[in-house]
């Protein structure tokens, strides 16, 4: 018996994401009186052994260099024959591209119920039970698995990474690996910024910019923060900005710990995409404008005056000159 | 080309999220009902190029729901599609409707399944790669673009902070979203013949249910805004930093 949980890697390195999945991973198997175990597919930078102190005991890495790059159909099957040796009774992944892509198929070639955006950990004083946001956020559910295996994905930002001691056994697993059907031809990246999906800190602006010209006190607050930077669907629409920084319904959804919203009105379809976030500002000079129903902390005002301001006062409280 | 698109009802985007019977049930009552937007904008409208590009492609759409999602499968079918098909069950969970789906491909011989990027209501983002297991087809999830040339697809995928070019030969199914394609409005002429277009009831293959929801919930309502004024901006940032914690 164990729980089994998948590292994410990208370029080698692993993310964030799997981070926070390693530390629910090692809650579950608390509650489930089990051990906590992981997976790695492909060719590894990290020092492996150090993510024991999120909770995990051993590491089954498969280093082939075929699985360098992520081919869900041929993860689906590897991680099979790993959950298989380990006897998992719960495989957990991070609700990202990456899980999402891979867990359903692993759902099916295990007969393993699967809950998509796990926000909390299993409840199992009644059978197997897992809280998971429905309705864009709206609303959740509780859904039981029925199934003797379980896969969950959880939703970035709903279990903190914690750090404690601890070294992982790092084990090699040598699986069958199959070709892929599907060739990736090519890969394009915004380099050096902070990843929208990753952030703690989210810096977001809307139409209430006027133009993408004047983008820059948006950029000077989002770098004093150290934070991402998004935007609304109109501004995306317009090409103000890249389409990689919409946020809401139909762009990604995210759950920073600070979302700063500037001159969004908060349509429900905005609020849909950035709703869990844990903490939200929203500046608007128009005191109607539907966001600060959602806000935690707001100011009625002109953006061109309030984003400078704040700038200047987060360096002078960190002491960046 | 034969192309299979998954159609689904969903709650609009706007509706009032309630639940009744002791939360285990959505409140219907006073629910606009739509196409889900993923399945309607992006994978239903990209068949529809993809025919207009080639007059011999097939479209069927497939639904797996009881008669009261007629409505939306006729309007799916008055913005394109040949015929559709509903598999006359209750959804379950995604597995259970996934096994109805690809039981629908395995008759059809599709060379394309399409399906949106998620529902709006369940926001599983399972159903494209579950149906992908089941057929033992190659999955290409939150495509933005696709192009075919004879049977090569060459696909764009958002992937974490970019995109990634994807080459994969049919059949595939594909999960669409943004960039896919334009939205449009059903025209007079497609409402009319969406009449006439077959509708055909199939009856579910036996298929397990892995999972079930237990019961529903609404989030705890925020405090309400603290709002500070404009002119103390450093108030905000101490807020922030001493009460939030947030930096």
């Amino acid at each position: 018996m164990s729980v089994l949980i998948f590292i994410d890697t990208a370029e080698g390195h692993v993310k964030k994401a799997s981070l926070e999945a390693l530390t629910y991973g090692a809650k579950a198997a608390g509650l489930l009186g089990t051990t906590a175990e992981a997976v790695v597919l492909g060719t590894v930078q990290d020092d492996l052994a150090a993510l024991g102190k999120y909770g995990v005991k051993k590491i089954h890495h498969v280093n082939n260099e075929s699985l360098n790059h992520q081919d869900a159909q041929v993860f689906a099957n590897v991680i099979a024959q790993v959950a298989g040796a380990t006897g998992a009774s719960l495989v957990v992944f991070s609700n990202n591209l990456s899980g999402k892509a891979i867990a359903p198929r692993l759902s099916v070639r295990m007969k393993a119920g699967l809950v998509s955006g796990a926000v909390a950990l299993p409840d199992t004083s009644n059978g197997f039970m897992v809280k998971k946001n429905v309705f864009s956020g709206k609303a959740f559910a509780n859904v039981s698995v029925n199934t003797a295996i379980r896969i969950i994905t959880l939703n970035t930002n709903a279990c903190q990474a914690l750090a404690g001691d601890g070294t992982a056994e790092v084990v090699p697993f040598t699986a069958a690996v199959e070709a892929g059907k599907v060739k990736v031809t090519g890969v394009s990246k915004a380099s050096g910024e902070i990843l929208l999906t990753e952030a703690e800190i989210v810096v977001s602006a809307g139409r209430g910019m006027k133009g993408p010209e004047n983008w820059g006190i948006v950029e000077e607050l989002a770098k004093s923060l150290h934070a991402a930077t998004a935007c609304s669907r109109p501004v995306a629409d317009a090409h103000w900005r890249p389409h990689n920084e919409h946020v809401g319904q139909t762009g990604f959804a995210i759950a920073p710990n600070l979302y700063i919203a500037i001159g969004i009105s908060g349509a429900i379809q905005h609020l849909a995409g950035v709703n869990r976030s844990k903490v939200i500002v929203v500046i608007n000079k128009d005191p109607e404008a539907p966001f600060f129903k959602a806000a935690d902390y707001g100011i009625v005002g002109d953006a061109f005056d309030i984003v400078p301001k704040m700038t200047a006062a987060i360096k002078k409280l960190k002491g960046i000159a | 080309m034969k192309i299979l698109v998954c159609i689904s009802k969903t709650p609009d985007t706007t509706a009032k999220i309630a639940f009744t019977d002791n939360n285990t049930k959505f409140d219907v009552n006073g629910v606009q009902w739509i196409i889900n937007p993923y399945d309607e904008w992006y994978a239903l409208v990209k068949a529809i190029e993809l025919k207009e590009a080639d007059p011999t492609a097939v479209i069927h759409l497939v639904t797996v729901a009881p008669a009261d999602a007629e409505p939306i499968i006729r309007k799916a079918l008055a913005l394109g599609g040949d015929e559709a098909i509903r598999v006359n069950t209750d959804s379950h969970d995604s597995y259970y409707i996934a096994s109805q789906i690809a039981e629908v491909a395995r008759q059809g011989g599709y060379d394309l399944v399409l399906t949106g990027k998620e529902t709006i209501d369940y926001n599983g983002s399972s159903i494209g790669g579950m149906v992908a297991e089941l057929l033992d087809l190659p999955y290409i999830s939150l495509a933005t673009k696709f192009e075919l040339a004879g049977t090569k697809a060459t696909i764009t995928r958002e992937i974490e902070g970019g995109e990634e070019v994807n080459e994969v030969e049919l059949p595939l199914v594909l999960s669409a979203t943004k960039g896919m394609a334009e939205a449009r409005i059903p025209n007079m002429r497609g409402i009319m013949a969406a009449r006439t277009r077959p509708l055909k009831v199939q009856e579910p293959v036996a298929a397990e249910v892995l999972t079930s929801v237990s019961d529903f919930g609404l989030p705890a309502a925020k405090a309400g805004v603290k709002l500070v004024d404009a002119e103390h901006v450093e108030e905000l940032v101490r807020l922030l930093h001493e009460e939030a914690k947030a930096f």
